[in-house]
């Protein structure tokens, strides 16, 4: 666990760096992604440490969210006035986003390229 | 309450002991109704959490600051999170490059369309500008959405808000949707439930399968990138 959380802290530590020195428009974390990605590519993927590492921290995702969320305190007032358009936008784009991804890529899969599978 | 005790609520309310262990009681709640309720999308583990932390906070009169005192520990851990996402995606990458084009153009069509559909019902309902400046990049990870939305006049915290029920809007209705349009893809449908639903979605579609997962955490990292540098170019169109 240890080193795989340290590897975890290590990459989005130089992806914040970078991000931060170079101006990048992406935040740390997911250049640190895109860091440990290519790092996985060049050494033939992650040692057993690892694997199970990110397991453990991605099986409760979900967790790491509520704190965030718990923020709606802070915005009762507008949400109570503004509540009909902030549910019909939130739900009605959410399930177009869905819809138009889903169907963009199940055309282009089709018609051009050769699917695999 | 007798003195002794609101004495301990003092030292309590001040430390991060509180907001921390709450935030993990209320998770671990949420998650055990999630699994009794088979796992039903509609027991989402992050919006049972939230309502039971808010409904806390208010009977309380604990302010948001003094419960993030403690629960930031476990906010914190977003960034390594992200970062582990790297391992999946490593995992399912011979299928990603076989999906390449499919890949970009969903990734463009979803993106440009979470933006705009998003801040165009917004504001066909009457939401103030501010409400639309927040709601714009509401399809992407908190971290990422936060910093937009403070770059083109929206509000950061609002904003994290909408990007989580946003997110569990998506886990929620993901399946039935795909099923109706009848896309059955396990990469289809994790990288479409990541471009509408970031780590919400990814972490749903984690919980289905894994190739929907990498697929999704894929959706998340590149839809993210994308928002970042499309929004300030087109939110000042787009908003009134």
């Amino acid at each position: 666990m240890i080193t795989a959380l340290s590897t975890l802290l290590l990459c989005q530590l130089i992806g914040e760096t970078l991000t931060r020195w170079l101006m990048l428009p992406l935040p740390g974390p997911v250049l640190g992604m895109l860091l440990l990605f290519l790092w996985l590519s060049l050494r033939g993927g992650p040692g057993d440490a690892l694997r199970q590492g990110s397991q453990h921290v991605l099986q409760h995702l979900s967790l790491l969210f509520v704190p965030a969320g718990t923020g709606i305190v802070l915005h009762l007032h507008r949400v109570g006035d503004e509540w009909l358009p902030l549910l019909l936008s939130l739900l009605i784009s959410t399930v177009l986003t869905l819809v138009v991804t889903a169907t963009v890529m199940r055309l282009c899969q089709r018609h051009p390229a050769e699917p695999q599978a | 309450m007798t003195e002794p005790i609101a004495q301990i609520w003092v030292y309590l309310a001040a430390s991060p002991l509180l907001g921390l262990t709450l935030t993990l009681l209320a998770y671990q709640t949420a998650f055990a109704l999630f699994q009794r309720s088979g796992q039903h999308p509609l027991a989402n583990p992050v919006m049972i959490a939230v309502a039971i932390l808010a409904i806390f906070l208010w009977l309380t009169g604990t302010a948001y600051e003094t419960y993030f005192a403690g629960a930031q520990f476990v906010h914190f851990m977003l960034g390594p999170a992200t970062v582990a996402l790297a391992v999946p995606l490593y995992t399912q990458f011979r299928r990603v490059s076989s999906l390449l084009t499919p890949i970009l153009a969903g990734l463009l069509a979803g993106s440009l369309t979470a933006i705009v559909s998003a801040v165009l019902v917004g504001r066909l309902f009457g939401a103030s500008a501010s409400t639309q400046l927040s709601l714009a990049p509401k399809s992407v990870t908190t971290p990422i959405a936060m910093g937009i939305a403070e770059r083109i006049g929206g509000l950061p915290s609002l904003t994290a808000v909408l990007v989580i029920f946003t997110g569990v809007l998506g886990a929620i209705s993901a399946r039935h949707i795909f099923d109706a349009i009848k896309v059955h893809d396990p990469a289809i449908r994790g990288f479409a439930l990541g471009v509408a639903s970031h780590g919400i979605g990814t972490a749903r579609a984690l919980q289905v399968n894994e190739q929907s997962g990498a697929f999704a955490a894929l959706a998340m990292g590149l839809n993210g990138l994308l928002t970042a540098l499309l929004l300030p170019l087109i939110s000042q169109w787009l908003v009134r």
